[in-house]
Order: structure tokens, then sequence, then C-alpha cells
């Protein structure tokens, strides 16, 4: 059989040595990002499907509570969601165009940005546990099902529609934090200059995961907060 | 089979005869299977062992016989399922005029009983050549209601009912199994199923200390919890008249159309918000906790009755005779 | 190769570094293998000496042996460790880590740290599933469906339940790693129509780690916070439902059955064409059979909820597509027979154990057709029918399947031959102690004997007891390959390059390969299986 030998070529330091060359180190970490977020996808999906079999079957409740969460909160998380998005987009950018510089701006800026959205999150959370809907032995639902207000809410449906929003909410806060974590890290490397326009995959990876925990928010927000919000 | 050693199950319903013809076929068709391949094997392994100047012949495949391969299996596939699935809808479809009995289990106990009032524990008597259909719910975690002897098994739910039925075909004592996992005596959660003749049977229900037939005694409770303050037998009450109702189709305020069976007289009383009848105000109270699982299936016993007895529901004392023949189902 | 023992040992993968931390430490597939190889067996020997237990107290109808609380965690935690820390990890994690950059002629998988971080969240699991039997286990059924496991059971579910989420991390790492090496790092000339079937089997059985892992991690996830927090997603008297969590929880693990039999299948399909000198037969079909089972296996989940409340409608469309994926099944066995037509065939260790699991794979994966016909599946769910026709396909099927592979490529991962007689015995007393531990158990189970039983009536004993002397019998089976292995490597035969004269990239290396696998990267311009070219072996002192 015909020998090939290994690439000798002068390189960038960043190449692994098991890959050929960057072009194949590039793509092969692209196709392993892409399938850890398939593999989220089928992991909040699995939330997902438990959260639409009991809104089709308790609507009243879960319509009742989805209106006691605070739509303007909501509406500004999601709002900071997609503009952090934009600021990796940007920073990748300026990754692709060799601009130190701008690169550690947008990336503090999704650090700030992410950081909001938590602490909004746990501003929402705290006025949850004062108004006692958090799951529990406390747990308690005042209110009366939307358009019968001679009928009070069910409060073990309504505890599920809780247990469901905490849950759902909170993996996806986790999702975030681990997200903070991992730009902390870029931000740090961007600002030692590591990333230029032959190398950026770790930023255009770490985006791709930052913009599906953003896409799962933008789900979460019309199924959880804006349920019968017409009336 | 061999009586301490037994190879094969009794056969005791109706559905254990056609279980076990589809059974024997599969065993057929698997032994032909089985056979097929493995002299195929032996007789290549034995034919093409390696010899001396005889080398393998290279072979890339043949798409007509992987066609052939696929399909034909399919098609017999094709049949087996049809005919497990005639057998598993008739096991889901009881007939009707089904003797009811009602089954609570819990750990680690089957609770059984009869129409008539009869309670029993772990052990189940049913009259030869009769249908039997029962109701059953869990107390507690999911148990499984087998009788190996009917080729019968239904897992029973908490918080809910789940039905069973079968046509014993022979008299005899039966195995009766839990056959859900459910905690520390779940082997022990056992009984037997005793299927007399039909005299032996009137005999049986006729000499227990019956405390009246359970529609009566979910008359008394229906009376005992108020119900029938507002459901009654005209049209003025606040709740819906429920003489009539159980199977019929009931119109809900939201427009759904559900059937008033077990599962739907069950969740009325316990959660009687989760579906308002069409016309109606929700405020019914909720019993969830005030009822046990036998005041329920009491409560649905009676409320079944109320097809035959429409002055049931209009209070009134019901005078209820001990030891009532089962042709007397339903009484006043 | 040279016949006469190489005395001047070549540099490969195992003498390059010595010390603990370069083990520990390694990035080396290779050694990921063996240390993955180590961890499994030993777990394998737990779950293994719960099942004795079990079988010891099944000896008699009487619970004699152990309570029955015991009992129900010595089913369980067989059923856990079996399941999540044996089958699932071993060819995968064993002989799929060490061969997969072999065989299309890389240097290494994808991502080397990640493989080494898969190991270690395999034995973080391992360490906190050791905590929980060792701190007084769990109790559940390794299925542990609700509200028993949610409301009722005092055992340690939520530690149990984290384990197994860790594992599962494992799990969907060592799939996404080969996904991705199979994808983008096939040597110039390895298509996807050259690839060893082993790969392809490898490459189904890794897209069902992605995408049904996730599933159960979820549903761990929810099941922990209903234990810790008793909220009622699951719990009707909370106003949750029971079956939503037994759909949770078979959506995964139904796929992952097929997670565990798909990689042995590649095993025998590497095997059958080495002893009997040909191209497999079909290779496309074959090829396409492993995707068709992945594809089709996250379709039939609830087939293990026949009678456990569904509606009728849904039992009749999952009855109907549980039927449909027997079919790649069975075209995998006409296909492995057909190869032998005309072929030149030798009865090695490994060709043994390919003819076991063929046999073995067949009888339970007939008994499948039974249990998806839904009125056979009423009488025999939940009895020992279904025990046993599990375990004809793991047992039978995916352990055996492992046993072959292991001894086929024995000599590339070791440098060593085992003693073949003595795999021979092996490979045969496995075959006779498995059929007699797991046959009765047919019987048993039509008859009506449920499963996770402790006590039963004694018109059952006799099957019983044949049951448990096959299982002494097995277990005396899989200790030996684990002594002569440890012999052979320091006393077996050197091994050649190429024992068996076998296809394969991974057969172009020395035994055991160098550390970066090839000197050179292959380029490929030859079919797979091409054994026309190959020369069988001169030294065959396997041949039967």
């Amino acid at each position: 059989m015909p020998d090939s030998p290994i690439a000798v070529e002068p390189h960038s330091p960043e190449l692994r040595h098991h890959f050929a060359d960057m072009e194949q180190q590039r793509e092969a970490s692209s196709l392993g990002m892409w399938l850890f977020l398939a593999t989220e996808v089928m992991f909040f999906g699995g939330m997902f499907c438990a959260y639409l079999i009991y809104r089709l079957w308790y609507f009243p409740e879960f319509a009742a509570a989805s209106k006691s969460l605070d739509i303007t909160l909501g509406t500004v998380n999601t709002a900071v969601l997609i503009c952090s998005s934009l600021t990796v987009v940007l920073a990748v950018r300026a990754a692709q165009l060799g601009k130190r510089h701008d690169q550690v701006v947008y990336l503090a800026l999704t650090l700030v940005l992410g950081l909001a959205f938590l602490g909004v999150k746990g501003v929402e959370w705290t006025s949850k546990f004062k108004e006692h809907h958090i799951p529990g032995a406390s747990f308690h639902f005042e209110g009366t099902v939307p358009g019968h207000p001679d009928q009070p809410v069910d409060q073990q449906h309504a505890q599920i529609f809780f247990s469901l929003y905490f849950a759902m909410t909170g993996m996806h806060a986790l999702h975030m934090v681990i997200g903070v974590g991992i730009f902390s890290y870029l931000l740090y490397q961007a600002w030692k200059g590591r990333y230029t326009p032959d190398y950026y995959t770790p930023l255009e990876n770490s985006g791709l995961y930052w913009h599906f925990v953003d896409i799962i928010w933008i789900y979460l927000f019309p199924l959880l907060y804006l349920i019968d919000r017409k009336k | 089979m061999f009586e301490t050693f037994p190879l094969w199950p009794a056969r005791a319903s109706t559905t254990a005869g056609s279980v076990d013809a589809l059974f024997i076929f599969l065993v057929a068709l698997s032994a032909l299977m089985s056979i097929t391949i493995f002299t195929l094997i032996v007789v290549f392994a034995v034919r093409y062992r390696r010899r001396r100047g005889v080398p393998a012949e290279q072979i890339e495949g043949s798409t007509p016989l992987e066609l052939i391969w696929s399909i034909i299996p399919l098609g017999i596939f094709m049949v087996i399922f049809v005919w497990g699935a005639v057998i598993y809808f008739k096991e889901r479809t009881p007939p009707r005029g089904a003797t009811e009995i009602y089954v609570v289990a819990k750990q680690w106990m089957w609770k059984l009983q009869h129409e008539e009032g009869q309670r029993e524990i772990n052990e189940l008597h049913v009259p030869l050549g009769r249908d039997v259909k029962m109701i059953l719910t869990s107390q507690d975690v999911i148990h499984s209601f087998y009788v190996p002897a009917f080729r019968i098994k239904q897992d029973v739910l908490p918080g809910r009912y789940t039905t069973a039925w079968f046509h014993p075909t022979k008299a005899g004592t039966y195995h009766l199994f839990c056959a859900e996992y459910c905690g520390t005596q779940h082997s022990g959660m056992i009984g037997q199923v005793v299927v007399l003749e039909p005299a032996q049977y009137e005999a049986w229900l006729s000499g227990g200390g019956a405390a009246g037939s359970m529609a009566a005694t979910g008359q008394n409770v229906f009376l005992q919890l108020g119900c029938a303050t507002c459901h009654r037998s005209d049209t003025q009450g606040r709740g819906p008249n429920l003489v009539g109702l159980f199977g019929k189709p009931v119109q809900l305020e939201d427009g759904r159309v559900v059937t008033a069976d077990e599962n739907y007289v069950r969740e009325s009383i316990l959660a009687p918000g989760a579906k308002i009848v069409s016309g109606f105000k929700p405020i019914m109270p909720v019993f969830q906790g005030l009822v046990s699982e036998e005041q329920l299936n009491a409560l649905v016993a009676y409320v079944k009755s109320l097809n035959q007895n429409p002055s049931g529901a209009a209070g009134g004392p019901a005078v209820v005779p001990s030891g009532a023949k089962p042709q007397e189902q339903k009484v006043q | 190769m040279a016949t006469a023992a190489i005395t001047a040992e070549r540099e490969n993968y195992l003498n390059q570094e010595y010390g603990i931390k370069s083990w520990l430490l390694t990035v080396d597939h290779k050694r990921i293998a063996l240390l993955y190889l180590l961890s499994i067996t030993f777990f394998f020997f737990i779950g293994g000496f719960f099942a004795l237990l079990i079988r010891l107290e099944l000896l008699t109808p009487a619970g004699d042996l152990v309570q029955a609380d015991t009992y129900n965690k010595l089913f369980t935690m067989h059923g856990q460790v079996m399941v999540f820390f044996f089958l699932i990890p071993s060819i995968p994690a064993v002989l799929g880590n060490f061969l997969v950059p072999l065989m299309i002629g890389a240097r290494d998988l994808a991502f080397p740290r990640i493989n080494l971080l898969s190991w270690y969240l395999y034995i973080i699991a391992g360490i906190m599933m050791l905590h929980c039997m060792l701190t007084g286990g769990v109790d559940t059924g390794w299925t542990f469906y609700t509200p028993f496991s949610t409301a009722f059971s005092n055992t340690k579910v939520i530690e149990a339940g984290l384990a197994i989420f860790v594992s599962g991390f494992s799990s969907i790492l060592t799939g996404l790693n080969f996904v991705v090496t199979i994808h983008r790092m096939r040597a110039p000339g390895m298509t996807w129509n050259r690839l060893p079937l082993f790969i392809w089997a490898h490459y189904a059985t890794s897209i069902i780690q992605l995408l049904g892992t996730p599933v159960i991690a979820v549903t761990l996830v929810l099941v922990v916070l209903e234990r810790a927090l008793h909220l009622g997603i699951f719990d009707p008297t909370r106003g949750g439902d029971p079956l939503l969590f037994q759909h949770l929880f078979w959506f995964y693990s139904h796929p992952a059955v097929y997670i565990m039999i798909l990689p042995s299948m590649g095993v025998v399909t590497e095997i059958v064409p080495c002893f009997t000198r040909k191209r497999i037969f079909g290779y496309k079909f074959v090829a396409m059979s492993s995707i068709g089972i992945a594809v089709l296996g996250f379709l039939v989940w609830a087939h293990h909820m026949f009678v456990a409340g569904i509606s009728l409608y849904a039992a009749l469309i999952f009855s109907m597509l549980s039927y449909l994926v027997a079919v790649p099944s069975a075209v995998k066995v006409f296909n492995w027979t057909a190869t032998m037509y005309k072929g030149s065939i030798t009865f090695s260790t490994p060709m043994l154990y390919a003819f076991g699991f063929i046999g073995l794979f067949l009888m339970g994966g007939l008994t499948g057709l039974f249990l998806s016909a839904l009125g056979i599946d009423v009488h025999v769910t939940d009895t020992y029918f279904v025990v046993a026709h599990f375990h004809y396909i793991m047992v039978g099927g995916a352990v055996m399947g492992y046993l072959g592979g292991m001894h086929f490529w024995w000599p590339k991962i070791s440098g060593r031959m085992y003693p073949e007689a003595l795999g021979k015995l092996a490979a045969m007393i496995v075959f006779i102690g498995f059929n007699l531990t797991f046959f009765p158990q047919f019987i048993l189970g039509y008859l009506g004997m449920p499963r996770r039983y402790w006590q039963y009536p004694p018109e059952f004993q006799v099957l019983n007891v044949l049951s448990t002397a096959g299982a002494t019998v097995l277990a005396v089976g899989y200790v030996l390959p684990m002594v002569y292995f440890l012999w052979s490597m320091r006393y077996g035969k050197i091994a050649p390059a190429n024992p068996w004269g076998a296809s394969g990239l991974e057969w172009t290396t020395t035994s055991p390969p160098p550390t970066m696998n090839f000197e050179r990267t292959p380029i490929v311009d030859w079919e797979a299986y091409d054994y026309e070219n190959i020369p069988a072996p001169e030294e065959a002192r396997v041949a039967g």
C-alpha cells in the first residue's frame, strides 16, 4: 500500500496532533458541539413533553398560574438574552477580524447580560417564594380559574405547574451558570490574545452553546408566561 | 401436566384457549426457524470446514434473497400481530351484563367486594360459566392482578380504575399473583380464585355475612355525605341528575363530551372541578381525603344502580335484605 | 511477521510509559480502553455476585436465605449494575474505544480528553453506586416505577438515581466521540462503504446513546426532585400521573437495549468473515440494518406497557411497530448464516462464541415475537418469560459477543495469545451453563411465575433448581477467561501482528500497536473484508 507521511509542515500551535490539519480539527469540534446540542434538545424535550401533557389536562390551573408570573420581568429577560446572543456573535466576528480589544468588550458584555438574566431570575424566584408558590409543604395558590370567579383552582394541579416551572427554569438557569463559567474562561483567553482569525473555534462553539440556551428560553417564555394572557 | 412439576398452566377460561393456541403456533414457528438455522449452520460448518486447496468463494450478496427474507418474515409477523391483536381486543372489551367485582389492592393484600356486598381478602369466589368483570384500583402503589390460569393480567393503579374480565370454564382453585413489583411483600401478595359450580356459588353467596349490597352501601354513603342535597332526581337540583347517567355521554361546559364511566364518577367525587357539566356551576365540594376506596367503590356501584331504579336518588332509606340473590343485583 | 518470538520488545502503547500517572492521565484511546476493561470487569463480578445470591435464594420456594427486603435490593442492584455499569459501556468503551480509531486509520478519537473524562465520570458514578449499595442499597427494581420509588420506598433512591445520571453522561460522551470520529477522521480512501461493519454498528449505537440517554437523565432529575421535595409530577395523590413516568422511562430504556446488542452484532460481523475467509454476505444490508434497528428502536417503547393502562389503540400501534423492528435483526442472522455458505471455516474460540451468539440471539429474538403479540404479552409480561427473553439477548447475545470480541482482539490488545484449548472449553461451558440457567425460565414464565418474587409456590421449584444449577456452571465459564487472560499477559505466546489473517486496518499494526497507531497514515484503496487477497494464517494452531 502507498505511503503518506505525517504532516510535518508548519502548523498552528493550536493543532492537536491526532488531527491531520486545522480544518479537520475545526470540523470535528463543530460537529461535536452540534451533537452535544442535540442531546440537550432531548434533555429539555423530556420536560417540555411532561409540561405539554399537564397543560392539556389542567389548562385552567395552568392559565391561572401563568398569569401569576411577572410578564414584565420575563420580557426583560427575553430581551436581555437576545442581546447577549448578539454580543456573542459580535465577539466571534471580532475574532474573525483579529480585533482583540473588541472581542474582550463583547465577551464582557455577554457576561454582564448573562449575569443580569440570572439576577432577574433571582428576583422572580424570590417573589414566588414570598407568594408561597414554591412547591412543597407551604405551597398555596390563591386565585380562581380564569373566567370563573367562583371556582377556586385545584391546589394540586397548580402545584404541578410550579413544579415544572421551577424544574424547567431551574435547569435553564443551571445551563446559564455553566455558560457564564465558560464565557469567563473565554474572556480571559481572549484578553490573552489566544483567539485569532486562524483559530477562534472555542469562541464559535461556545457561541453555539449560548445561542442554544437562548433558544430554550425563547420556548420557555411563551409556554410558561403567556398562557391565555389575552383575557 | 405433572402434579409437582407442571409444564403447562391450567386452562380455566375462554381466553386461555385462544392465548394457548397462538402460543403453540409461535412455539412451532420458533422451533421451525431455530431448527432451520441451526441445521444450516451445522451443515455449512461441516461441509465448508477448512480444507487445503479449497478456498472460500467470495459472494457479494444477493438483493433478491435479502428482499425475500425481509418480506416473508414481515408478512408472518403481521399475521402474528393481527392474531395477537384480536385476542387483546377481546380481552380489553368486557362484555355487557358481566358480574362486577370491585378490587382494591394495597400493600400487600387484595381486597375484593362483590356487588351483593360480600367482601373477601386475597380470595375471590366466582361462578363457573359467567362473565366476570373486575374494577380495580390501588390504595398506594402500582400492583397487577394476574391469574395465570385465566391468562389475564391488568395493572392496578392508584388514583384511577382499570378493568379486566374473564369467563371461567373450569371449576377449581387457581393462583392469584401480584405481578407488578410493589415493595417488601410483593411475593406475598398471593391469593386464589375459586371457581364454583353455579349452585355452589349461590350457596356461598348467601352463606356469608354480607352487610348489604354495594349499591345499598353506596346509597347510605350518598345520604351520609349529603350528596342528595344537590343531586336530585328532578331538575331542580344544584347538581346534575344521576338517574340514568352511568354509561351515557355527558356534555361538559367547555364543549367536550365524555362518557360517564367508573373513572368519571370517581373523578367527579374527588376532583369535581376537573369536568363541569354544561349548565351547572362549579360549586361541588371536593371529597378527596373524605372517602375511602371502599366507599368510592360503593358510590360507583350505587350510581350504576340508578340506571335501573329511578326512585333510588330521591332519598328515603333503602330496605336491604341480607344475602340478596345474585339475580336481584340492584336493590332499592 | 516473523514466526520467531520478538526478543527486543518494540515500543508500543503498553510499554511507552510506565507509572500510575501515565495511566490515570492518559489520553491514548487504547489505554483508556484498558482502564474501562478493568472497571467494567469489576462491576460485572459485582452484578454477577448479586445474581448468584438471587439464584441461591430461589433454590427453595420459601424465602429462607435472605430477608424479603434484601432480596428486593439484590435484584434491583443486579439490574442496575449490569445494565448501566456493565452492558451499556462494555463493548463500546472497551473494544470500541480501542478499535474505532485503528479500524478507520486514525491516530486517536476526535476528543481524547473527553474520552478520559468519560471514564472518570463512569468511575465517579461507580463510586456513588458502590456507596449507595454499601450504605443500604435500593429496592425499587432497576425500572424504579413511581409512585413506589418516589413516595414509598425507604431506600437510597436519590443516590442511586444520581449515580445512574452521572453514568449516563459517560455514555453520551462516548457516543459523541464515536460519531464525530467516524464522520471526520477516516483515513483517505476509507469511504463509508469500506468501513468495517463493527464501525457501522458502533455508529448506530452512538446515535442511540446521544439521543436516548438525555431522556433518562431528565427523568431521573424529575424523580429525584419529586422524592426530595414531595412534588406531584408522577404521584396520583398529588395530581400526577405514574404512567407519564413509565413513558419517559421506557423512551430511553427500550433504545438502551439496542445500545447493548448492536455492538455485539458488530463484533460477530467481524469474526464470521475472518473464520470463513469470505467477505460478509450483503454488506449494505447489514450496514443498513444497524441503522434501521437504531431508528425503529425509538418507536416501540410502550410495548413494555401493554397492561399498564394505556389505550387499546396505542397498544395496537406499538405492537405493530415492534414487529417492524424485528425484521432488521432477522436479516442480520440470515446474512451471517449465508456468509458461511461456501466458506472455508475454522473453529477458533472467537468463532465458537460467534456461533453461540447467533443461536442464542435467534432464540431470544424469536421470543421477542411472543412478547410483541398483545394477547400473549398480557399473560407473560412481568413473568419469568420476559426475564428469560432479555437474558437470552443480553447474556446469550451481548455477553457472548463481548467475550468473542475479547478473544478475537486479545492478541492485538495485549500482544499475547490466550490458551486456545482453555478458550474453547470456557466457550462451551458458558453455552451449556447459559441454556441450563435460562431455558427453564421460559417455562416458568408461561406457567405464571411472576418476576421479582422472593418466595414462590412449590410447584415451580424443580425448574428453579435447574436454573440455579445452570447459573453455577455459567459462573465457572466466566471466571475461566479472567484467569487465563491474566495468565497470558505474562506466559502467553507472543502474538504476531495478524494471528488470524483478518482483514481490517487494526491488523496492519503491531501487536500491541504503537501509541500513535500508524507510522504512516494508511491510504485505503481496497474494499472491506478483502479476504480473497489475505492469506490464511500459516501459524494456525487455532484451526479446529
